[in-house]
């Protein structure tokens, strides 16, 4: 039924949908309305069969999670930023030990300085921890990918990541065509774990592995992993057959059939550059956009299949490598091995920063004209940069970078947008 | 594509009036989009919220830089926040407030704009009288149905039925209607005049 529908509320009706059985988290902004939404629909007797149990930590919702996974329990989690930090021990654990838990996160920036808004420094934080992530690029999509994580987790027994911007997406009102519950139930069978603790039939899990094994079992956790890349595909067409939606895969080419130029990207942003592609294709040039949905397993050959042809590749993304540049360019430049075209990583949008039509037009027209650099940091303010960088050189003791940027900018709050 | 731009403070109801504007234009069978300045949801803070409305999908995420129409929710808000930027020249201004654009220090907006694209409603007033709180958001997208035309006040009234119960929601929706009359006189006696 088509909703006009927070995307927080979207997302905690899919996951109701799908029939959780615990559910454990500790609220953090942007991610605060999915759980609260959540407790609502467990305490209101509406999510029945359900537990959600109230967690003091990250780190504890991650653990009973794991608990609850290991126990033959459909175990679903969600978090932001530091929450996600906070609770990396047992993420690592949640994929090492192979347990099909599905979490949201709500993409925002890490401190310090601490900040609120959305970016993808958290996730990309943890692109090797051994979990699936898949990045939704509208409400729609994010509600879509929630049912299809809870299969294919199940499917590979391994666990997934669905990532979201935060408010962005998150705190968005827009039109969702919400699925049925005899829909999802026909489309998600009941959970049948691979491996359970069962006080009946005891086993172990979680042994300490020494030099004689742990590559072995590093393998194929990567065998695994990799496995998704077969898997996601089959789900996405299995969900369109009984949904009618053409929601997920592991990559979304738009307009790049006979594109020079092609943007990569992930999440939310992909729909401000689909507008910039179709006013500049209007205006006669060739450019198109790859949107990322499967970041890991990183889909390389369906990646190379779309570049290898263009004569340019823009990658624009929402974090930072500190010390390297972009995290999504280099593993970009990986699938394009062997392949000479122009490539720009262009970093935008960190710490909530607007990526607007306007600048995104600026960009493109530079790298048309072959202006573009390599590293490219989106509307940065290069002389406040300056000042501060001079700053330092002037003074031994020149303080806070956070601070001087600020003293320097002046209010901000009154500006309006 | 119609684009909104709502400005007011921390606890004044901006972000919520965004997302019932966006449930009125839905329930048009308009595509609608929704969200708030994220950030600063203190009490009392300067706020912003948008909303998009159009015909077909919405794909841009960027905040409204271009309003087709600003509700101002909080007078007060008048000379601390660049509150007209960007609006477009055919834009629709409404707000909140007993007093004139000329005691509000806006001769220059007054001068230089439609005239029939502004207008000033005492929404928190309405708000008392209706639902007992000074809670403007509701009598705002009334008197917006008024003046734009982009909904109708039912639509306005479904809006406001998608987030309150249905004892708050009765009062808000007369605060609307109260509001979109408001509004229509104000017009009415403009055209005459």
């Amino acid at each position: 039924m088509l909703s006009q529908i927070e995307g927080s509320k979207a997302v905690a009706d899919a996951i109701a949908l799908c029939r959780p059985e615990v559910i454990c988290a500790y609220p953090i902004s942007p991610q605060t309305h999915i759980v609260e939404g959540l407790s609502a629909l467990v305490k209101s007797g509406k999510l029945a069969g359900c537990e959600y149990v109230n967690v003091e930590s990250e780190f504890a919702a991650m653990s009973v999670a794991i608990g609850a996974s290991a126990a033959g329990a459909r175990a679903y989690t969600a978090t932001a930023s530091q929450g996600l930090l906070y609770m990396v021990e047992a993420v690592y654990n949640a994929s090492g030990l192979g347990l099909p838990i599905v979490m949201t996160v709500a993409n925002r920036a890490i401190g310090s300085p601490i900040n609120i808004w959305n970016d993808h420094t958290d996730t990309m934080s943890q692109r090797d921890c051994g979990w699936i992530q898949l990045y939704a690029e509208t409400n729609q999509e994010a509600a879509d990918l929630h049912i299809q994580a809870f299969k294919l987790a199940e499917e590979l027994s391994l666990p997934v990541m669905v990532c979201m911007d935060g408010f962005i997406l998150t705190h968005a009102y827009e039109r969702v065509d919400m699925p049925t519950q005899e829909q999802v139930d026909a489309y998600l069978p009941a959970f049948e774990p691979r491996q359970v603790l069962d006080p009946a039939a005891p086993i172990s899990i979680g042994a300490m592995v020494g030099p004689e094994a742990f590559t072995e079992v590093r393998f194929l956790a990567h065998h695994k992993q990799m496995q998704a890349l077969d898997e996601i595909p089959g789900i996405a067409t299995e969900f369109q057959e009984i949904f009618g939606r053409d929601s997920g895969g592991l990559v979304r080419p738009y307009r790049t059939e006979d594109a020079e130029t092609v943007i990569v990207a992930l999440g939310s942003v992909l729909g401000t550059i689909k507008d910039v592609v179709d006013e500049r294709r209007e205006a006669g040039e060739k450019i198109g956009v790859l949107g990322i949905t499967s970041f890991r397993p990183f889909p390389m050959l369906a990646i190379r299949g779309v570049l290898r042809h263009a004569q340019r590749v823009i990658i624009l993304e929402k974090a930072l490598a500190i010390g390297l540049g972009g995290i999504v360019s280099d593993n970009v430049r990986n699938a394009l091995s062997g392949i000479t075209l122009k490539g720009n990583t262009v970093i935008a949008g960190l710490g909530g920063r607007a990526i607007t039509k306007v600048s995104l037009h600026k960009l493109f027209d530079e790298a048309r004209a072959d202006r573009l650099e390599r590293l490219v940091f989106l509307d940065m303010d290069y002389d406040l940069v300056q000042r501060e960088i001079e700053r330092t050189k002037q003074k031994r003791r020149s303080g806070s970078a956070a601070e001087n940027i600020l003293r320097d900018v002046g209010v901000v709050a009154a500006r309006p947008a | 594509m119609f684009q909104v731009r709502i400005h007011g403070r921390g606890g004044q109801g901006v972000v919520t009036a965004a997302e019932m504007l966006s449930l009125a234009a839905f329930s048009e069978g308009h595509h609608s989009q929704a969200f708030p300045s994220f950030g600063s949801e203190r009490t009392g803070a300067p706020v912003v919220a948008y909303c998009r409305i159009d015909d077909k999908e919405i794909r841009i995420r960027e905040p409204i830089t271009e309003p087709d129409a600003l509700l101002i929710q909080d007078p007060t808000l008048l000379h601390q926040v660049d509150l007209f930027s960007g609006l477009r020249p055919q834009g629709y201004v409404l707000i909140n407030t007993s007093h004139s654009f000329h005691e509000l220090g806006l001769d220059d907006l007054y001068r230089d704009h439609r005239k029939d694209r502004l207008v000033t409603l005492p929404a928190t007033e309405i708000a008392r009288e209706h639902v007992g709180r000074p809670m403007p958001n509701a009598a705002l997208l009334g008197g917006f149905a008024a003046l734009s035309g982009q909904i109708t006040l039912e639509a306005v009234a479904t809006g406001i039925h998608g987030k309150f119960s249905p004892k708050i929601a009765a009062g808000n929706i007369a605060a609307a209607t109260a509001a979109y009359g408001y509004v229509r006189q104000q017009m009415e006696e403009l055209a005459s005049a």
